[in-house]
C-alpha cells in the first residue's frame, strides 16, 4: 500500500468503523472500552490530522469515487487544500479531546454505561471528516446527517434530566430545517447543472463547472447561508445552541463547540467561493451584517451568564461571528476583484475557525475538569478552586487569555489579522460600503472588549476568591489524561500565536485556490517574527518579540527585587472592624455582570425579583433577601414562538382530517383520483 | 553623528521610569496649585515608590499565584508598550513589535490580570472594582480604536512610527478628521486612566472608586510596581496622545541633534497636558458610575464623526 494523504485517512476511517462496530462486544468491559476505543478515536483523529496537514503543504488535491451509495450515483471524494485545513482543524482537537476523554468518561463508571457515548463519538468524528471530505451533494447530506444524528444521541446521554432532552429536540428540530435549506440550495444547483434533466449535477465538479444565473444563484447562497447558520448557531439561529452544548458530556461540548460549528464555516465557504466562485457584493455584506449580529449579541449573552458552560456555549455564537466577520469582509473584497485583501480577510477567518478549536475546546475541557471535580456548573456555587485544581486552573486561565484575544496567544493574532482586512475598506470604491464598514470594526472591538469581561467573570468567579455554595467535601486534582488533553490543548493556543507567520504561510494555497491571490510572502516578507500582512509600513506585529519582551522584563523586575530577602507576611483577611467577612459577601457571577446588564439590558427581557422574608416586614427590617434573576433571550419571543405557534396550528387543522371513520378516508381517495383523473 | 537605535530604545525606556513619575508629581503639583493649596515635592512619588520597595509584604491568607504575578506582569507589559510608543524617536527596534491595535491589547492584558487580582482575595471591593473596570474598558475599547482608526485612515497605517512620520509631515491638526479623533482620544484617555470624570485616583474610601478598589489589597512591593504602572499608564497615554495628534519634535531619523533636541519639546508638551489635564480634573465632577456609559458613548459619537468627515470632506 502506498503512503499518502489518502491512504492515511482510510486507515483513519477504517479504525473509527472497526471501533463502532467492536465497542457493543466490550459491553461488559466499561473501563477497557474506555481506555480502547478513546485510544482509537485519538489515533484516527491524529492521523486525519496528519493526512490534513499532508495536504495542505503538499498542495495537492486527490479525488476518488467509491463505488457506494445509490446505483449510479456514487459517492466522490474529493482531499484538496480547503478540506486538509479542516480536516486538520477537526483531526487536532479530537485527537486532543480523546486523550482527554480517556480520563473524562471514567467519570460515569459505576453511573450508566457508557458504549452508546462511544459509538456515538466514533461516528461524530467519522462524520465531522466526511463532511469535509464529501465531493458531492449526496455524500455531503449523509454525512450531514450523520454528524447532526450522533450528536443527538450524544446530547441526549444523560436523557433522565428534562433539560437534555428538550435540548436535543430543539437541537435536532434546527438542525432538519437547516438540512432543508441546504438539501433545497444543492438541488438548485444540481437541476441548474443539468438544466434539471438528470441527476449528474449532484457532484460539486458539475455544480462547479455551471454558471448560475443571478437569481437562482442567490437564491442557492441565501437557502445555504440560512442552513449552514441554523448549524453554526448564527444569530438568530441560535437558539439551540446554548441549549444543547452544555448538556452534553464535556468532552462532547468541547467538539461541538470546538469544530463542529466550523464544519457550518466550511460548508459556506465551499459553497460561495468553491462551488459558486462569483458572486455581487451585496452577499458578502449579508454575511458580514450576520456576523457582526452574531458577534456582539453572543458575546452579551455570554457575560449574562451564571452557568459555566452556557457562558462558553454563547461566546462560540460570538467567535462563530467574528468568523462570519472575515468572511464577509472576503466576499466583498473579492466581488470587487481586491484579491490580495479577500486572501487576507479570508485567512483571517479560517485562521480564526483554527484557533477557536483550541481555545474553546480547552475551555469546555476545563469546565468538564470543574464538573468531575465539584458535580456543579453553577457559577454561583463555585469559586476559589485555583488553590485544588492548580492545573486545571493554570490550563483554563491560558484558554480565556486566548478568547479574550490578548496577546501573545492566538486569539489576538486572527482578530489583528481581521481588523487590518477592516482598515483596508478605504480601497473599495463604493462610498456606502467605506462609511459602514469601518463601523463594524468598532462591533468587533466591542465584542473583543466584551469577551475579556466575560472571561474575567468565568475565571474569577470560579477558580479566585472563596467557594460560594455549600461546600460538599474535598475537591480534587482532575486525572492525568484530562490533564494532558488539556495541556497539548493549551500549547497549541500559545504556539499559533506565537508562531502565525508559519501558519499563514502553511494555509496560503487555500487563499491562492479561492481567491486567486496569496499573502505569505508580504505577510512573513521580513523574516519569521515579524507578521506584516501587506506591508510593513501599513502594519506589523510581533508575536515572539512581545512575548520574549514581556517575559525579560517581568523576569528582571522580579529577579531585582528580590535581591533583597524581604518577608511575605501572610496575614488575615482586613474586614474594616467588621466581626466577620462570610463568603458570601463576594461578588457573584450575577453582581460582576450587573452594570452590563444595566447597560445593554434593552436587548434582553431581563426579569429581576427581589422577595424579602417575611413578607410583611419593614423593608429596613427583613430578615433574608432572595433575589431571583432571569435574563432571556427576545428572539424566542420574537422568532420561534410564532413558528412554533403556527406548526401547532397547522397540525390542528390537518389533524382535523383525521376523523377516524373508514367512511371518511374512503371519501378522501376518492376525491383525489377524482382530481387526479381531470388534471393528469 | 548616527546613534544606534538600540541606544535611542534604551534611552527611551529609561526616560520612560523616571520621567513618569515626575510627570505624575508634576500633575498633582499644578493641581494642587490651582486649588490654593500647598504643594508637594515634585519629586514625592519617586519616594512613594521607594518607600513602597522597601517595605515588607502583607498578603491575605488565601491569595493565590495570581495576586502575586499580577503587579510584575502589568509592570512588564507597561514598559513594553513604552519601548513600543515613539516618545524621543520614531526608529525604534521594538516599534515594529506592535501597531496600535496590538498596543491597546498589551494594556488589555494588564486590565485582565489586575481585574483577576481583585477578584482573587475574595473580598466585596475587589470583586466590585472589576466588574467595574472591566464594563467601563469594554465601553472605551471601541471608542479608542475608532479614534485610532481615523487617524490612521489619514496615515494609512496603524503602526505608530508611520503614524508620527505622516502627521508630522504636514498633516495638519485642523484638519476635521483630526479634530473629532482628538476630541475622543481625550475622553478615553481620562476613562482608561482612571482619571477625574470617570474615576478618582485620589480617593481610596469611596464607594465609587474603580482602579483602587481593585488595587486595595497590595502593599510592598507589590503596590509600589503597581503604582509606578499606573503612573507610567498616564504617561503613556499622554504621550500617545502626543505622537498621534501633535508629533512635532520627535526625532524621525538619527542624527544627535534630533534625539537631542526632542526631550525638550517632551517636556514642553508634557508640561502643557498636565496643565490641561488639571483643568478638565478641576472642572468637572467625578459622574456616577452609569452616566460613563453616556460619557464613553459621546467619545465613540465624535471618533465616528471624525472618520465619516475624513470620508467626506478629505
Amino acid at each position: 500500500m502506498n503512503f499518502s494523504p489518502g491512504s492515511i485517512l482510510s486507515a483513519s476511517f477504517l479504525l473509527l468503523l472497526f471501533l463502532v462496530l467492536s465497542a457493543p462486544f466490550l459491553r461488559a468491559k466499561q473501563r477497557l472500552l474506555i481506555a480502547i476505543g478513546f485510544s482509537i478515536t485519538a489515533v484516527a483523529s491524529l492521523l486525519a490530522a496528519f493526512a490534513g496537514f499532508w495536504t495542505l503543504a503538499g498542495g495537492v488535491t486527490y479525488q476518488l469515487v467509491l463505488p457506494l451509495g445509490l446505483p449510479d450515483l456514487p459517492f466522490h471524494i474529493r482531499l484538496d487544500s480547503l478540506a486538509g485545513f479542516f480536516l486538520v482543524v477537526i483531526g487536532l482537537l479530537a485527537f486532543f479531546v480523546s486523550i482527554y476523554s480517556i480520563g473524562y468518561v471514567k467519570g460515569f463508571l459505576g453511573q450508566r454505561p457508557v458504549t452508546s457515548l462511544v459509538v456515538f463519538y466514533a461516528l461524530f468524528i467519522a462524520g465531522m471528516l466526511l463532511v469535509v471530505l464529501s465531493d458531492d451533494a449526496f455524500l455531503f447530506l449523509v454525512s450531514w446527517e450523520i454528524m447532526a444524528a450522533s450528536t443527538y444521541f450524544l446530547v441526549l446521554f444523560e436523557d433522565e434530566r428534562p433539560e437534555n432532552r428538550r435540548a436535543a429536540f430543539l437541537y435536532l428540530v434546527v438542525a432538519h430545517v437547516g438540512a432543508i435549506a441546504i438539501l433545497l440550495s444543492f438541488g438548485i444547483m444540481a437541476g441548474l447543472a443539468t438544466g434539471f434533466s438528470g441527476f449528474e449535477g449532484y457532484t460539486f465538479d458539475a455544480m462547479r463547472k455551471t454558471v448560475l444565473p443571478s437569481g437562482w444563484a442567490a437564491a442557492a447562497f441565501l437557502l445555504a447561508f440560512f442552513g449552514f447558520s441554523a448549524k453554526a448557531g448564527v444569530i438568530p439561529l441560535h437558539a439551540w445552541l446554548p441549549e444543547a452544548h452544555p448538556v452534553a458530556p464535556s468532552n462532547v461540548s468541547a467538539l461541538m463547540s470546538g469544530v463542529m460549528l466550523k464544519t457550518a464555516i466550511y460548508g459556506i465557504v465551499r459553497v460561495v467561493f468553491d462551488i459558486i466562485g462569483s458572486f455581487p457584493w451585496w452577499w458578502g455584506s449579508l454575511v458580514l451584517v450576520f456576523g457582526l449580529l452574531s458577534a456582539v449579541i453572543g458575546i452579551l449573552f455570554a457575560v449574562m451568564q451564571q452557568d459555566l458552560k452556557k457562558l462558553l456555549a454563547y461566546s462560540s455564537v460570538k467567535n462563530i461571528g467574528i468568523i462570519l466577520i472575515s468572511i464577509g469582509l472576503a466576499m466583498i473584497f473579492s466581488s470587487y476583484q481586491l484579491k490580495p485583501l479577500a486572501a487576507l480577510a479570508l485567512l483571517a477567518g479560517l485562521y480564526h475557525a483554527l484557533n477557536h478549536a483550541m481555545y474553546k475546546g480547552l475551555l469546555f475541557m476545563g469546565a468538564g475538569a470543574v464538573i468531575h471535580a465539584t458535580h456543579e456548573r453553577n457559577m454561583e456555587n463555585l469559586g476559589g478552586l485555583i488553590r485544588f485544581l492548580p492545573w486545571t486552573s493554570v490550563l483554563f486561565l491560558i484558554g480565556c487569555i486566548s478568547i479574550s484575544s490578548l496577546p501573545p496567544f492566538n486569539g489576538f493574532v486572527s482578530e489583528w489579522l481581521t481588523f487590518q482586512a477592516f482598515l483596508l475598506s478605504p480601497s473599495l470604491n463604493t462610498p456606502i460600503l467605506k462609511l459602514l464598514i469601518p463601523l463594524g470594526a468598532a462591533l468587533l472591538a466591542l465584542s473583543s472588549a466584551l469577551a475579556a469581561a466575560a472571561f474575567v467573570k468565568a475565571f474569577g468567579i470560579t477558580f479566585l476568591g472563596h467557594r460560594r455554595g455549600p461546600d460538599q467535601g474535598r475537591v480534587h486534582e482532575v486525572n492525568w489524561p484530562m490533564r494532558i488533553g488539556m495541556t497539548m490543548a493549551a500549547i497549541s493556543c500559545l504556539m499559533l500565536g506565537v508562531l502565525p507567520t508559519y501558519v499563514i504561510k502553511w494555509m496560503d494555497p487555500i487563499a491562492e485556490k479561492l481567491t486567486g491571490a496569496t499573502i505569505a510572502h508580504s505577510a512573513s516578507g521580513f523574516g519569521w517574527m515579524w507578521l506584516t500582512p501587506i506591508a510593513h509600513e501599513r502594519a506589523s506585529y510581533s508575536a515572539p518579540v512581545a512575548f520574549a519582551g514581556i517575559l525579560v522584563v517581568v523576569i528582571v523586575t522580579y529577579v531585582l527585587l528580590h535581591t533583597r530577602p524581604g518577608a511575605i507576611r501572610r496575614a488575615p483577611l482586613w474586614d474594616c472592624g467588621f466581626e466577620k467577612i462570610t463568603d458570601r459577601m463576594q461578588y457573584t457571577a450575577a453582581s460582576f455582570s450587573m452594570p452590563l446588564r444595566r447597560i445593554f439590558g434593552f436587548l434582553f427581557a431581563v426579569h429581576e425579583e427581589v422577595k424579602q422574608a417575611p413578607p410583611g416586614r419593614h423593608p429596613a427590617f427583613p430578615e433574608s433577601f432572595t433575589y431571583q434573576l432571569r435574563v432571556r433571550d427576545r428572539f424566542w419571543g420574537w422568532l420561534y414562538k410564532p413558528v412554533i405557534d403556527a406548526s401547532f396550528w397547522v397540525s390542528r387543522m390537518v389533524g382535523r382530517l383525521q376523523q377516524g371513520r373508514i367512511q371518511v378516508y374512503l371519501i378522501y381517495s376518492f376525491v383525489t383520483i377524482i382530481v387526479l383523473l381531470l388534471f393528469v | 553623528m548616527k546613534i544606534h537605535p538600540f541606544l535611542i530604545e534604551m534611552v527611551q525606556i529609561a526616560v520612560l521610569l523616571f520621567a513618569a513619575p515626575l510627570f505624575a508629581g508634576w500633575v498633582k503639583m499644578v493641581k494642587c496649585w490651582s486649588q490654593g493649596r500647598t504643594a508637594p515635592s515634585l519629586f514625592q512619588p519617586v519616594r512613594d515608590i521607594r518607600k513602597l520597595l522597601s517595605k515588607d509584604v502583607v498578603l491575605a491568607e488565601n491569595a493565590s499565584w495570581i495576586f502575586r504575578f499580577t503587579p510584575y506582569l502589568v509592570f512588564g507589559v507597561t514598559v513594553l508598550a513604552g519601548g513600543i510608543i515613539p516618545i524621543i524617536s520614531t526608529d525604534l527596534p521594538l516599534a515594529a513589535t506592535a501597531d496600535v491595535i496590538a498596543l491597546v491589547a498589551l494594556f488589555a492584558i494588564a486590565r485582565f490580570f489586575t481585574a483577576l487580582a481583585g477578584m482573587d482575595i475574595g473580598t466585596a471591593f475587589g470583586g466590585m472594582g472589576s466588574s467595574r473596570e472591566m464594563t467601563i474598558a469594554s465601553l472605551a475599547e471601541p471608542a479608542m480604536l475608532m479614534a485610532i482608526f481615523a487617524v490612521s485612515l489619514a496615515s494609512k497605517s496603524t503602526s505608530l512610527s508611520q503614524m508620527v512620520l505622516v502627521v508630522s509631515q504636514g498633516y495638519s491638526i485642523l484638519q476635521p478628521s483630526l479634530a473629532f479623533a482628538l476630541l475622543a482620544f481625550i475622553l478615553i484617555a481620562l476613562a482608561e486612566t482612571g482619571r477625574v470624570p470617570v474615576d478618582n485616583p485620589a480617593t481610596h474610601l469611596e464607594l465609587t472608586m474603580i482602579h483602587e478598589a481593585m488595587v486595595l489589597e497590595y502593599s510592598g512591593r507589590h503596590l509600589a510596581l503597581i503604582e509606578w504602572a499606573k503612573m507610567m499608564k498616564l504617561f503613556l497615554f499622554v504621550v500617545l496622545g502626543i505622537s498621534a495628534f501633535f508629533p512635532w519634535g520627535i526625532a524621525v531619523n538619527d542624527d544627535l541633534a534630533g534625539i537631542l533636541a526632542a526631550p525638550a519639546y517632551l517636556v514642553m508638551k508634557l508640561g502643557l497636558a498636565a496643565v490641561g489635564l488639571v483643568l478638565i480634573e478641576t472642572g468637572l465632577a467625578k459622574m456616577r458610575i452609569f452616566r460613563v456609559t453616556e460619557f464613553l458613548g459621546s467619545a465613540f459619537l465624535f471618533a465616528t464623526l471624525g472618520m465619516l468627515s475624513f470620508f467626506i470632506l478629505e
